[in-house]
């Protein structure tokens, strides 16, 4: 038996649910981190820590230059809420001053990172051949250097390493990552027809990239970021925990906690563990973030 | 396949040439020569010349570089000037050290994070070893006074192995830094899987999901665990800097960290060589394993 098709209804909703107003992919994107828990406290977190480092200071007042041996080591107390360090500087300033060290390399080496990442990539997914096969073998070149040895040995070379001389230095040999995701990014955004339609309206390479290209690769280089940064602040908190980080009276994170590992046997918990603790949490801060941008970007995972 | 396997071995060299190029040229520029370390700081520019000169540090630096590739290939890496010993003999002396070391631990660190991560039991976020060690000794070193708070300094690899009051801390920590990492590897993995077919297939024929998990789950989870064993070579060599420096356990790297501090250019040059050749090795047997684990790869 033939069924009757019903006639059309259009004053009906739609089958698939209410029709909303349409949302962009980044308003999507932002809406699906927002909802993500471990994204938000990721995100105070880290906000937490900025404040911490860079308007601590301005809040409390601390000694940071001149060293005293008869305030060293002292246990917290009312007047030094963290206790000192070995050269009796307070120990919470002590600790804002490394965090505003290593979040600026940590900040500063995923930038540099990234920018030199998305133009090699970039150049070899666009322009491809040999060029391509040039810039890759390159990047699986520098992938294969043992990073923390080379850094360590430049690092020993500069001497007095400053922020900006040590973020440029990790900066330098971690943009092999990057590269390589923004080229596969590239490769098959380069065949999209709005590629197409920009080269016949006339734009050059140049502008491809710039306009069209890294644009719509914006949300695997922002995933990426933040991994870069948490790479970034290990990497300086290894270096300055080995002794060849940052020199008096300028400190980071790592610096600090092997300043203070000769105490351990002697009790001073309060030089170890506190800003132990910084680094491990800005970290994980930086890896929830990340983690939830990543699932964010994902259309795959997206609920709708 | 075979092809695949040549194509795999020739690009693998070609990488070598190019980083061993790249290092060499690097820590030249960092470091142009070691006559400053041989000669003493109270030596004349003169003699410094003369000492180049005569031992080939004024050549180019391309012709240094076969010159040293060559050596390298007949087993000569150097003369590290500040412990007045051959390279190699330092490398050998010090390598079964960090091989039981970061192999214990690499062995440990799989065995538990394959389950955490089939599971998907907790995400773990790895913490840096340095910190993760110092909390370990603190509170089985110092306030339950169990383990000892310094690695083994004996010279008999049998004998650090038998040491299990100074060993474990230092293994654990390893242990435990590399295993955060491999089960988030390991949970990416089983959930990618989870979404495959085959599983809905052994679930609708009725299978038990401890067999789902066990034959189709674990199995077909476990492949990318095979490429991070293959990148985790270099780590079993060279050794790890930071735990071998907070135990001071005399190994690779502890040595890398005194030469360093030395400036003893010929063992951080044969060191970061080293390093880089076994990241390639690495990748190149982890690409070989999978080909034969996975039959998907291997017929196509």
């Amino acid at each position: 038996m033939a069924t009757q098709l019903q006639p059309l209804d259009i004053g009906r909703a739609p089958e698939g649910g209410d029709v909303g107003p349409v949302q962009t992919g980044w308003q999507l994107a932002f809406r699906e981190f927002t909802s993500n828990r471990l994204a938000v406290i990721g995100f105070a977190m880290l906000a937490f820590f900025i404040l911490f480092s860079f308007v601590g200071p301005l809040i409390y007042h601390t000694n940071q230059s001149t060293t005293s041996l008869t305030l060293a080591n002292v246990a917290p107390s009312g007047a030094h809420l963290l206790g000192t360090d070995g050269n009796g500087f307070d120990e919470l300033g002590r600790m804002m001053r490394g965090g505003q060290s290593s979040l600026e390399i940590g900040a500063f080496a995923a930038l540099v990172a990234i920018f030199l990442g998305a133009l090699i990539g970039s150049v070899a997914g666009l322009i491809g051949g040999l060029l391509d096969g040039f810039l890759m073998r390159f990047t699986d070149a520098f992938l294969s250097v043992p990073f923390l040895f080379v850094v360590l040995i430049v690092a020993v070379k500069v001497g007095s390493p400053t922020v900006l001389t040590l973020s440029l230095v990790i900066g330098a040999f971690s943009w092999p990552v990057p590269a390589r995701l923004v080229r596969g990014e590239v490769l098959t955004l380069r065949e999209r027809d709005f590629v197409l339609a920009a080269r016949t309206a006339g734009s050059g390479s140049g502008r491809l990239i710039v306009r069209h290209l890294l644009p719509n690769a914006l949300g695997v280089v922002i995933v990426n970021v933040t991994f870069q940064m948490v790479d970034a602040i290990l990497a300086v908190s290894y270096v300055g925990f080995l002794g060849f980080g940052l020199h008096f009276p300028n400190v980071d994170w790592g610096d600090q906690l092997s300043n203070s590992i000769g105490f351990l046997e002697d009790g001073y918990w309060w030089q170890i563990f506190p800003v132990g603790a910084c680094i491990v949490l800005t970290v994980m801060a930086l890896n929830f973030i990340g983690d939830a941008l990543r699932d964010a970007m994902d259309v795959r995972l997206r609920r709708r | 396949m075979l092809s695949y396997l040549l194509r795999r071995l020739i690009t693998s060299i070609i990488v070598i040439f190019f980083v061993s190029i790249g290092i060499f040229w690097l820590l030249h520029v960092v470091y142009p020569s070691p006559a400053r370390a041989v000669l003493g700081l109270r030596a004349t520019q003169f003699d410094v010349n003369t000492w180049n000169q005569q031992n080939g540090y004024n050549d180019p630096v391309i012709v240094q570089y076969f010159r040293y590739m060559g050596r390298a290939l007949t087993g000569n890496l150097g003369f590290s000037y500040t412990l007045n010993q051959p390279v190699l003999a330092l490398l050998k002396q010090r390598a079964p050290r960090s091989i039981w070391l970061s192999g214990i631990s690499l062995v440990l660190a799989i065995v538990i994070a394959i389950p955490l991560g089939v599971f998907q039991a907790f995400i773990t976020y790895s913490m840096p070893s340095f910190f993760l060690g110092l909390i370990l000794i603190q509170v089985f070193s110092f306030s339950l006074p169990i383990f000892g708070f310094e690695a083994s300094q004996s010279n008999n690899v049998f004998s650090i192995i038998g040491d299990w009051h100074d060993m474990t801390l230092p293994i654990a920590t390893l242990t435990l830094t590399s295993v955060a990492a491999y089960s988030r590897y390991m949970r990416s993995a089983s959930m990618d899987v989870l979404a495959q077919d085959y599983i809905k297939v052994a679930r609708a024929k009725g299978l038990p999901e401890r067999l789902v998990m066990i034959r189709h789950l674990v199995r077909n989870a476990s492949l990318p665990m095979v490429t991070l064993i293959g990148l985790s070579l270099p780590l079993l060599l060279a050794g790890n800097l930071i735990v071998e420096e907070l135990f001071n356990y005399n190994g690779l790297g502890l040595l890398f960290f005194n030469s360093l501090q030395k400036i003893d250019y010929p063992t951080l040059l044969a060191y970061t060589l080293a390093g880089a050749v076994l990241v390639v090795i690495g990748n190149l047997i982890a690409d070989i394993a999978l080909t034969v684990a996975d039959p998907r790869i291997r017929l196509a």
